[in-house]
Parts: C-alpha cells; structure tokens; sequence
C-alpha cells in the first residue's frame, strides 16, 4: 500500500495580489479521515486558501508540504472549481479525459468512466457534448471527473453554488458516499444548513485569516468568536 | 458588366464541356495549394499552441514578428524562393526551380504565419478556459498542448482555411518560382494574369469565377465533413 | 483516414511532374508568347524532335538573366545589344538569328498626334512629344522598352513630362493601360493583333524599317551550367532553322496577316 499524501502541512502561508495580502499568514494541518468545511464570509479568502492547498496558487510567504514519501502528490489530488469547467467533449470523454492522461488504454478508460458515470446518474448523458448538459449535471460531471482517479484528497470550492435543491441533494449524496470511501475531502460552502448536513470539522476564514477551527458540533452550539457567531446568526459582518 | 456577364457565361461553358486545360490547371492549383496548407498546418498549428501556453522571454516579440510576417509580400517570397531554388543559388543542385515543389515551398512560407497567428488566438481563448483544470489534472506541457489541439480543432480549421484561402489566390510569389508553364507550372492565379495581359478579359474572368468557385466549394466541403463529424460523435 | 488523406495531398503535392518527354527550358519574351506562334510551334517540335520546350514568359532583362542564373536551357528574345553583352559575360554558346516581325505605334484612332502623315518612326516619335500627347511605355527594361528609348534618342528627345508614363509591366498590361488611357504606345504587331482589348486604339504608324524587331536564339553555355541541356538545346536550333519551321512561322497568320519573317541562315 502507497503511503496516503497526507499530511499536509501549512506553515505561516500567505498570498498576496497586487500589493495587497489576501490570505494569511495561515498555519494548519490537513490530516486524517473526514469532510472538512470552510466557511467564512465572502472575500475571506475561501477560495484563494483551496487553492492553495491544491497549489494553483503562487504562495507569498510560509510554505505548505504533503508527505514528502507519498511521491508524486498532484496526481492523487483533486479539485472541483466553484463554475466547473467544461471541456470541448462529450460527457464520456471528459470523465475519461484524467484517466487518458496518466496513459491508462482508451478502451479501459472508457469502461471506467462509464461505469462511474452511471454511479453518479449521468449514465443517460454520456454522448451529449459536456457544455451543453445543466448546471447540476456540470457540476456533477466535474465531481466525476474528479473522482475518477480515486483521489486521496479532494478539494471542493463551493460545489452546489449555483444549484437547485434537488441537484444540491444529489452531490451531498455523492460526497457522503466519497467520504464514505475513505477520501479526504475539503470544501468550501457559504450554506450554513450544508455545513450542519456534511461537516465533520469546520474551518472559519475571516479576512484572510483562519480565526476558528474545531469540530462541528463545538462550531455551532459554541462559537469562539464574535465573527463567527455573527455569521452563524446570518449578521453582515464588517 | 459586358465583361462579367461573358466571363460567367464562359466561365459556364468551360466547365460544362469539361475543357482538359482548365481541369489541367485548376487541379494543379488545388494540388499546390492544399499541399502548401497541409504542410503549414502541420507547422503553424503545433506552433501557434505552444505559443499561446508558454511564457518566455521572447514571447511577445515572436507573436509580434509573426503578426508582421502575416502580411509578407509574396512578390518578396517569390524572389527570395527564386534565389535560394535558382541553380546558381545555394539549392540550385535539387533541380526545383519552376516546378510544383517550389511553388509548394513559397506558399507554405506565406501561409505558415498567417495559420500560426489564427491558431495562437483560438488556442489562447481555449487556454483561458482550460488553463486552472490542466493543471489541477497535472497534464504534460505536452499533453497540454494536444488536448488544446484537439479540442480547438475546428477554431484550427478554420485557422488552415485562412491560410489556405491566401494560397489559392496568391500569384506573386508563384508566377516567380513556378515560371507559369503551360502544362507544368500554370495554376488558375498565373493563367488569370495571362489572359489579362493579352487583354482576353472575358477569359480572365472566367477563371476568375472558377478560382472563386474552387475556394467556396474547398470551404463548403470542409464544414460539411466537420459537421458530420458534430453528428457522429457529439 | 484522415492522416493517410493528407499524407496523399502531401505527396502529390511534392511529386515531381512525369516526364515522359525530354524537356527543355526556354525563356521568351512576353511579345512573342503574345503572338501565339509558340501554340503552333511547340506541339510540332515535340512531334519532330522528342523535346517538350517549357516556355517561361518574361521580358528581355528576366529572360537573359534567367540564362544567366542557368534557370533554363535557352533564350528567344529580340534586343541585339543586351544579347551581345550577355554572350560577352560567357552566359551563352552563341547567337543565332532566327525571324523577324515589326513594331507599330498604336495610338488613338483619330491620330491626335498626326503620326500617320510621318515617314519615319523617329519623326512620329517628335510628334507626340511636341503635342504632348498621352504615351504609355513598358518601362520595363524589356526588347520593346529598349527599341522605344532608342527611337526616343534617335528623335532627340528627353521622354519626360505628365504626358509620358512608364508603367513597368508586359506588353498586354501596358497595351491595357494605354487602351484605359487613350494613349499612344509602341507595340509589336504580333501582340497588337492578338490583344482582346482594343478598345479605341488602332495602328497609326508602320512600315518604317528601323521598327523591324530581330529575334534570336541563344543557348545557355554548358561550360557555366553543365546541367543544362546542350544536346537538346541544339537539336531544338536545328529545328528552329529548318525548312519546316520556315514553313510554320511564315503560314502563321491573323487577321490575314503575316507577322513573322524567316531570316535563319545556314551557320
């Protein structure tokens, strides 16, 4: 059995765009079993910090490490960005498409892919072109997408944004089933009753700064700070 | 308008009795031409996608040069092609000169820019999109480069038809290096400059409407066998 | 599929044309490719000799430069002084002269300049330059431009003013320009009966012997250029100089009349 990538380290990590500091200084550690939830206001830095993590992001200061006896860690990592993004293809082909890049047969690839895809309940889809399918079946095509190389780790930045209560229910199902699985999972939602429904820990970001982390429980009947409280309590907070 | 209408009705007439010469020649121009595009596509497109995915140094200044180079003059093509091809010239030995070869040769010079500078601007726009999920996947430079190819594959066609639209109407450059022979170099642009200089306007005018035709059914036929494609697998 | 089809365009593309015919390349002036006595001749040396010629249609400058470069194995042009430099500088075996036809000055039809009452070229020339009428010249360094400059300098006159304009391009292009324009312009009558586009112009001046137009034929020196076809190049002389192209050149004919004169002579 190949070591898992974690943990992830984040040591004292900033981001800064433009002359401004956006994130940080941040120091953290992703280990474990579990779905993790970042919440935080918007412009918190949600997104910028999940992709950090994932490493789309040139750090300021501080640095962040996986496992370093894992080898190589971007290929056993997954993200699913908030407008998922649509290849030129046909739904089957793009849940292929990660697996062909790590040389797998495109008749293996295939299979798989189908296979999952029927899992996820886009089976119906599979010769439509990917961009013209709904926003649930995107979003649900990028979480399959993702999914397809099993991934140690998978970074979610808020997965059911744009989509209606029935498409939302689908990909809570799906995640459930994923952490289920064994797979670590990081996502971003401002939907506190999602956080309540999927969290297992959660992580506060205020201005960029990480300012309360704990489990669910002790997050919502007992917030530490007054930013969370406010937030949680549906207050705009300066 | 005397002139037009009786180069359409010639124009008619030479293709309806099937005229071995201009069957000749407009065969010979699709023979150059698509081979020029072939060939400059093969170049322009691979180059125009790493273009549009690599940051280096001198980036800009090859995009610049190659937007310039879009508009090089054939004539300026040609006479260069006819001193590196002429026999007392560097590649006299190859025996090229004032053959489909070198017009092939000059063509590709002038289309190559124009296909890679098309397919820089497509591939940009699809790297734009795809860029964040290429490399959340950890794609190869290479990879990368592929998948834009191949899923920008009809912006590139376009790309190829652009270039290939310049190549069926160039004269310049041609009539230097192919020399315009009857039966051997003469292609419909350098029979059009022909029949212009022996004042047979109507002539002129007929192949005139027959390179027109050429092109629009080259163009027509390329999107209707991308189209079927669309069908059959999207 | 789709690979093999573009492999195919892609090696059509870069086959060599089939030789089944030896060929041989031959530079020509556009004022005789005009003519279309090449239409006539080309098909019966291939039939008599074997040789397919290629002709390549410039003016006199390209046409001796071309030999030059050895871009073809011989030359068909009309202007004596340029062919003996050429001959000087080792480009070429030798000359040898072939046929004749004549200039004429086109020019409006109703003769503003009054050309037509000259008996000499030069004095037609004269009158157009005093009523400053519209002339069209090649101005291309071609046979024809270099026979109208001389007949200019032999008129002592300095072409020069609005009137006169130097197009540089061929025979058709300017007699295109020169019908556009009304103007006058010095043409060979070959290309003058065979040009489509008239308009209002007509031959107002002929006849004069100091428009005759000498052509002759000039291989390309194997000494400079060992590629070029030598053998051929001289079976095609002899052929150029036979009874039978005699025969040929002079029965060629428009509008019922004769344009070449046979002058070849035995070496």
């Amino acid at each position: 059995m190949v070591s898992s990538i974690l943990p992830l380290k984040i040591e004292a990590v900033t981001v800064r765009r433009g002359g401004r500091q956006i994130l940080g200084p941040i120091d953290w550690v992703l280990d474990g079993q579990g779905l993790t939830i970042l919440m935080g206001p918007n412009g918190s830095g949600k997104t910028t910090f999940l992709r950090v993590m994932h490493g789309l992001e040139r750090v300021g200061r501080g640095q962040i490490a996986w496992n370093a006896a894992a080898g190589d860690v971007r290929a056993r990592q997954a993200f699913v960005f908030q407008t998922p993004i649509m290849m030129r293809r046909s739904v089957l082909d793009s849940i292929a498409y990660p697996l062909l890049l790590d040389g797998v047969a495109r008749q293996k690839a295939m299979t798989e892919a189908e296979a999952l895809a029927a899992q996820m309940g886009l089976g119906g889809l599979l010769n439509q072109p990917a961009q013209a399918i709904s926003g649930g079946e995107k979003q649900k095509l990028a979480l399959a997408r993702a999914l397809i190389r099993a991934p140690d780790v998978l970074f979610l930045d808020e997965p059911c944004a744009n989509l209606d209560g029935r498409a939302t229910k689908e990909i809570e199902r799906i995640l459930t089933e994923v952490r289920a699985g064994g797979t670590r999972i990081v996502m971003s939602t401002h939907d506190i009753g999602q956080a309540r429904r999927l969290a297992d820990d959660i992580l506060f970001l205020h201005h960029g700064r990480l300012i309360e982390t704990g489990p669910k429980a002790a997050f919502f009947e007992a917030p530490k700070t007054p930013e969370a409280t406010a937030h949680l309590n549906g207050d705009l907070i300066p | 308008m005397n002139d037009i209408l009786q180069g359409l009705s010639q124009a008619a007439q030479l293709v309806i009795t099937g005229d071995a010469d201009l069957v000749e020649i407009t065969a010979l121009s699709l023979q150059v031409s698509l081979g020029a595009t072939v060939i400059a596509s093969v170049i322009g497109l691979p180059l125009g996608a790493w273009l549009a995915v690599n940051r280096f140094r001198a980036r800009r200044f090859v995009i610049a040069l190659l937007n310039a180079f879009m508009g090089l003059p054939p004539v300026v093509v040609g006479l260069i092609v006819y001193v590196l091809f002429s026999r007392s010239g560097p590649f006299g030995v190859l025996g090229l000169l004032f053959t489909p070869t070198a017009m092939v040769i000059a063509q590709v010079i002038i289309i190559t820019p124009i296909i890679a500078s098309v397919a820089h601007q497509a591939i940009r726009e699809l790297w734009a999109d795809y860029h964040d999920l290429l490399i959340s996947l950890n794609a190869t430079r290479g990879q990368r480069i592929r998948t834009l190819l191949w899923d920008g594959r009809r912006a590139l066609m376009t790309a190829s038809l652009a270039g290939f639209g310049r190549a069926i109407g160039e004269v310049g450059a041609i009539m230097i290096v192919g020399g315009n022979i009857d039966h051997a170099t003469r292609v419909l642009t350098t029979a059009i400059a022909l029949e212009t200089g022996k004042g047979e306007f109507g002539m002129a005018l007929a192949l005139g409407f027959v390179l027109i035709a050429v092109a629009v059914l080259v163009n027509l036929g390329v999107h209707f066998l991308s189209r079927t494609e669309r069908g059959s697998r999207w | 599929m789709k690979l093999t089809s573009l492999a195919l365009i892609t090696g059509l593309a870069l086959a060599p044309i089939a030789a089944q015919a030896e060929i041989l390349r031959l530079s020509v002036t556009t004022s005789f490719a005009n003519s279309g006595l090449a239409e006539v001749l080309l098909p019966e040396i291939q039939k008599d000799t074997g040789i397919a010629v290629e002709l390549l249609i410039v003016g006199t400058g390209q046409a001796l430069a071309l030999g030059a470069a050895g871009d073809v194995d011989a030359v068909l042009v009309h202007s004596r002084a340029a062919e003996e430099k050429w001959l000087a500088e080792g480009n070429g075996t030798h000359r040898r002269e072939i046929m004749y036809n004549d200039f004429v000055i086109v020019g409006p039809a109703a003769d503003p300049a009054a050309t037509a009452q000259t008996s000499l070229a030069t004095e037609a020339f004269a009158k157009i330059a005093d009523t400053q009428s519209a002339f069209v010249s090649r101005g291309d360094d071609s046979g024809t431009h270099k026979m109208e400059l001389a007949l200019w300098a032999s008129a002592g006159v300095e072409p020069a003013g609005d009137w006169y304009r130097a197009v540089g391009q061929g025979m058709g292009a300017a007699l295109n320009t020169a019908a556009g324009m009304d103007a006058y312009i010095l043409a060979d009558r070959a290309s003058w009966l065979n040009f489509g586009n008239k308009a209002g112009l007509a031959i107002t001046f002929e006849g004069d012997p100091s428009l005759f137009n000498q052509y002759a034929y000039l291989p390309v020196n194997p000494a400079k250029h060992p590629h070029v076809k030598a053998e051929a190049a001289q079976k095609l002389e002899d052929w150029l100089t036979s009874p039978r192209a005699k025969d040929l050149i002079e029965g060629y004919k428009i509008a019922d009349q004769q344009l070449f004169v046979f002058n070849a002579t035995d070496k």
